[in-house]
């Protein structure tokens, strides 16, 4: 069977010759126009005067667009309509769209927005958690609370409270193909529109709109994105929309990419954070109850602020057992760029506050690390009584809004009703069923050989005073599932064409992750054909409608579910027939090893498609899956929002430079939960590739805005992502054999997501490091950059 | 602008275009060549994904000018296989599974290949300090290396 087989990614030879084709490689048709845009250069303001005379008449422009200009819809919000394409008089940060240059190379359109006069009023920005506090300015009405037990009260009664607060540095997605979208105006008004995107039923609504037509009349296809990271799943609906215009507006093909500097000054990014904690343990480092204060800074449209806040706060617990909790959430208005999706979609920030908390306790309490957490752990995986979910009643939804995005939420408030403490269950009431970390925390501390290097590392660092070493684990426990329930459905098409090759379309895209290739594999198992039977194509709407975006890691499970679907009902009807031509119980009909086989007779599978076709039967299905057993309420932060959990565990060890700051990762440890893997060599891949981002997350990427809301680090020269020199000497990654405990497709699970989180032991390895310098507690704020890692030291040794 | 006319070679065959003298080779390879192998990750010479080589030396072609490749040989990642044959650096990125979105690849397989002809018997950390300028966001560059350093086992071992 093709399932579990490690096999490359699919379009691996493309690769590897320069061929495989991204949006910006597409054969264009001739006379495309290019587009760029006109910048704000002012964080808050109202524009009282606009000249672009100049731009018009720079060489190459066709067409300047303001506001005025735009025939329908001026949003590319994926929420609240509160993110026009082209700035609507006032502007909110710097890097926002004011106006768009139509050009006849993309060289001409980016000169030529350089010449715009504009005159703007301008206003104090909002930059900081204090000054939104201040001016009250947020997301939602209040903060949301989530809350199990009486935490104030169980930490105020513990043998020992210990409290902070720390600053946890948002992430640039750095995704090495910029944002990029081609439109190709079709007969009738209609519209093609090629999008580097994770999720083309968005950006065909949004283009829908732009243009004042039903969604039927555009079709958006993706083959594949150069990386996405969660910001391609709502920032490439400005590109594609104002390409659509554009071409509307010029009769003529029109590209738009933004070029690195660009990219960063204008998109969003994960969502920075300040939480402060406060928790209580007894004398043996269990915790009692621990309070938690989370300010998520957002920028300045709403875009997908509030499930990231929401998932923040929902990894809050991590792999612990909180008998008390209470968790409250800010989401602060900003005047900088509207902070959106990131691998682990907020799920990062809460949990790395927990982390801090038992690393901080641990230090406190003077007792190793690993077993205190350990000691905190849920209870081991058991069975419970099935819980059937509650359909939610629906009201009259209203067409216009986008309902497949992540940003179309519940709002509203509710009164703060905690759950009762104890059980095995989370801060918002989810009994943990599935818990896989006692057995892959001793399997790790085995193969990593933990206790030994730790009594290593403090004999060196008891005779080294200006290279000092660390080593730390962390645990991840990751929900798997939108929150926004109705997302969690897919869609699937699939041909069986008359030679028996198969075409394979779903709602899925591809960003590098090997989807294609594992949902590929799923289909042929299903008819137990060799892969290079499946073709593998480009992300349709017009295949596939009503989509919801790749993200939440929810890509294999939910369209490999789909396609298993649409193949299986393409099986059972070639089944059914043979069955009955050869007098046979279509039970008795097999699909292995490229043959069909039913009694004696065998065909092969091409053969057997031939005569089904001969035969009348229809070789074409659609599938379709919806995630069972979920449900969730938002505002009173209560259910069960995720399917699943997913698993990982990691050791890292470091080794700082006292007198500078400088670090090196020198070993990793890995084991990470992937169920029964679809495909191994993939799943690895997605495992390392996460630790090391989630490492350069929390220790050389570093955003930094000037006074005036400046961002200051616009491309690699200043903003540091791992290089091939970063990563570690020694890595050693493998999987966990185990398999989920829920039905998913082939008892797999998801893999995109949880190991970013895995990073988070090189951030607690460093503080470990720096806490050999002295007595106290680290505190080392994220990213551990080498200066803020040497302003630990200082702080150790009483400097600063 | 007036346009300039420029003679090079690229992979092996001689090739023609006409550019504005601002426009870089990177331009010039992707819109005027159709070579669109050669990525623009940054435009500032920072991450690689446009590595070519020119006259032997790895460079970056968002840094060159299309005008400065008068006379020169470049080589690309579309030449780095024999037709359909691939070469063993590509081979062992396929079986390794050393790529995911695949933008970077082309960069990192010029600027291996450049390695190991420079140096057919690299340490792995002149490999990874040699790579160093070519960023990937997805892999974390384990396998990479990998696939790198058995490449150049192999390479040994045949020649």
């Amino acid at each position: 069977m093709s399932v579990t087989k490690p096999l490359p990614h699919d379009a691996a030879p493309l690769h590897v010759s320069g061929s495989a084709r991204y949006v910006d490689d597409i054969p264009t048709p001739k006379g495309t126009l290019h587009l760029a845009f006109g910048l704000s250069p002012i964080a808050k303001g109202t524009i009282t005067a606009m000249d672009l005379s100049a731009v018009k008449a720079a060489p190459g422009v066709v067409r300047v667009m303001t506001v005025q200009d735009l025939p329908f819809a001026n949003d590319v919000s994926p929420s609240i309509h509160d993110e026009p394409l082209l700035s609507d008089g006032t502007v909110h940060y710097i890097g926002q769209p004011v106006f768009l240059v139509v050009a006849t190379s993309h060289l001409a359109a980016r000169k030529a927005v350089r010449l715009g006069k504009i005159d703007y009023a301008e206003e104090t920005p909002i930059l900081t958690v204090e000054e939104a506090l201040a001016a009250d300015s947020r997301f939602e009405d209040g903060p949301r609370i989530y809350a199990k037990g009486d935490a104030d009260a169980a930490i105020e009664s513990a043998a020992h409270v210990i409290d902070g607060t720390f600053e946890i540095g948002g992430q640039e997605h750095f995704y090495l193909e910029g944002q990029a979208a081609l439109a190709v105006p079709n007969e009738g008004g209609d519209m093609l529109v090629h999008s580097s995107t994770q999720h083309p039923t968005e950006i065909q609504h949004k283009v829908a709109d732009a243009l004042g037509v039903p969604m039927h009349a555009i079709r958006v296809e993706t083959r594949r994105m150069g990386g996405g990271f969660g910001g391609k799943e709502s920032q490439g609906n400005a590109l594609a929309v104002a390409c659509a215009v554009a071409a509307r507006a010029t009769g003529k093909a029109c590209k738009m990419r933004y070029d690195r500097d660009d990219d960063m000054i204008i998109t969003g990014k994960r969502h920075a954070f300040r939480i402060s904690y406060r928790a209580g343990f007894d004398e043996q480092g269990h915790i009692q109850g621990v309070s938690f204060l989370q300010y998520a800074i957002c920028g300045w449209a709403q875009d997908l602020s509030l499930p990231v806040a929401d998932r923040a706060m929902l990894h809050s617990d991590n792999a612990y057992l909180l008998p008390n909790a209470r968790i409250e959430s800010h989401r602060l208005k900003t005047n900088t760029q509207s902070a959106t999706a990131y691998r682990g979609f907020g799920g990062p920030q809460g949990m790395v506050a927990i982390e801090r908390v038992m690393d901080h306790a641990a230090h406190e309490l003077r007792l190793d690390p690993v077993e205190l957490r350990r000691r905190n752990y849920y209870e081991p995986a058991h069975k419970v009584a099935e819980v059937q979910p509650h359909e939610k009643p629906l009201g009259h939804p209203d067409p216009h809004e986008d309902l497949t995005s992540r940003g179309a939420v519940e709002t509203g408030t509710a009164p703060v009703r905690p759950l009762p403490a104890g059980g095995n269950t989370t801060p918002y009431g989810m009994e943990v069923s599935d818990f896989e970390l006692h057995g892959m925390t001793e399997a790790l501390m085995k193969s990593s050989d933990y206790a030994a290097r730790k009594a290593a590392i403090a004999k060196w660092n008891a005779e080294n005073s200006v290279i000092k070493k660390g080593i730390a684990f962390s645990p991840v426990k990751f929900g798997i599932s939108f929150t926004l329930t109705h997302l969690n459905q897919a869609g699937a098409l699939v041909h069986v064409y008359q030679d028996g090759s198969v075409h394979l379309n779903h709602g899925g895209t591809e960003m590098g992750q090997g989807l294609f290739q594992k949902v590929a594999q799923v289909a042929a198992s299903r008819f137990g054909i060799p892969l290079e039977m499946v073709k593998i194509t480009a992300t349709d709407t017009a295949k596939v409608p009503n989509t919801s975006a790749t993200a939440a890691s929810s890509g294999s499970d939910l369209n490999g579910m789909a396609v298993k679907a649409a193949c299986d009902t393409i099986r059972d009807r070639m089944a059914d027939y043979l069955a009955e031509r050869h007098q046979a119980d279509p039970s008795a009909v097999t699909f292995t090893d490229g043959h069909v086989s039913v009694g004696e007779e065998r065909y092969t599978f091409a053969e057997a498609a031939a005569l089904a076709y001969q035969g009348r039967i229809s070789l074409s299905a659609t599938g379709f899956y919806k995630t069972p057993k979920i449900e969730w309420d938002r505002i009173a932060g209560r259910g069960r929002p995720f399917y699943y959990f997913a698993y990982g565990a990691s050791v890292t060890e470091v080794a700082v430079d006292t007198l500078t700051g400088e670090n090196r990762i020198l070993r990793t440890d890995i084991l990470h939960d992937a169920g029964a893997s679809l495909n191994p060599a993939l799943d690895v891949g997605q495992v390392e590739g996460g630790y090391v981002q989630g490492a350069g997350w929390l220790t050389t990427e570093e955003l930094v805005w000037d006074g005036k809301g400046n961002l200051r680090t616009h491309a690699p020269s200043t903003y540091k992502i791992p290089a091939c020199s970063d990563r570690p000497d020694i890595f050693n990654v493998a999987l966990w054999d185990g398999e989920n405990r829920e039905d998913t497709i082939y008892r797999s699970k998801a893999v995109g997501e949880p190991p970013f989180m895995l990073g988070i032991s090189a951030w607690l390895a460093l503080s470990n490091a720096v806490a050999a310098c002295g007595d106290t507690y680290p505190a080392l704020n994220a990213p551990a950059t080498a200066e803020e890692v040497w302003r630990g030291v200082q702080r150790m040794k009483g400097g600063i | 602008m007036k346009k300039f006319h420029v003679t090079t070679t690229v992979n092996g065959d001689a090739v023609e275009y006409l550019c504005d003298p601002r426009e870089t080779l990177l331009d010039c390879l992707r819109d005027k060549l159709n070579l669109t192998g050669a990525k623009e990750g940054c435009g500032t010479g920072d991450c690689g994904a446009c590595s070519v080589t020119v006259d032997g030396r790895l460079v970056c072609s968002c840094l060159m000018l299309g005008v400065e490749a008068e006379g020169k040989q470049i080589e690309t990642v579309e030449g780095i296989a024999d037709g359909d044959i691939l070469h063993p650096l590509q081979k062992k990125m396929i079986e390794y599974a050393a790529l995911q979105c695949g933008i970077c690849t082309p960069g990192i397989l010029v600027a291996a290949k450049s390695l190991l002809e420079k140096n057919p018997n690299p340490t792995e950390e002149e490999t990874r300090y040699w790579l160093a300028g070519n960023l990937c966001r997805c892999t974390g560059y384990d396998k990479i290396i990998r696939a790198v350093m058995d490449t150049a086992a192999e390479m040994r071992e045949a020649s």
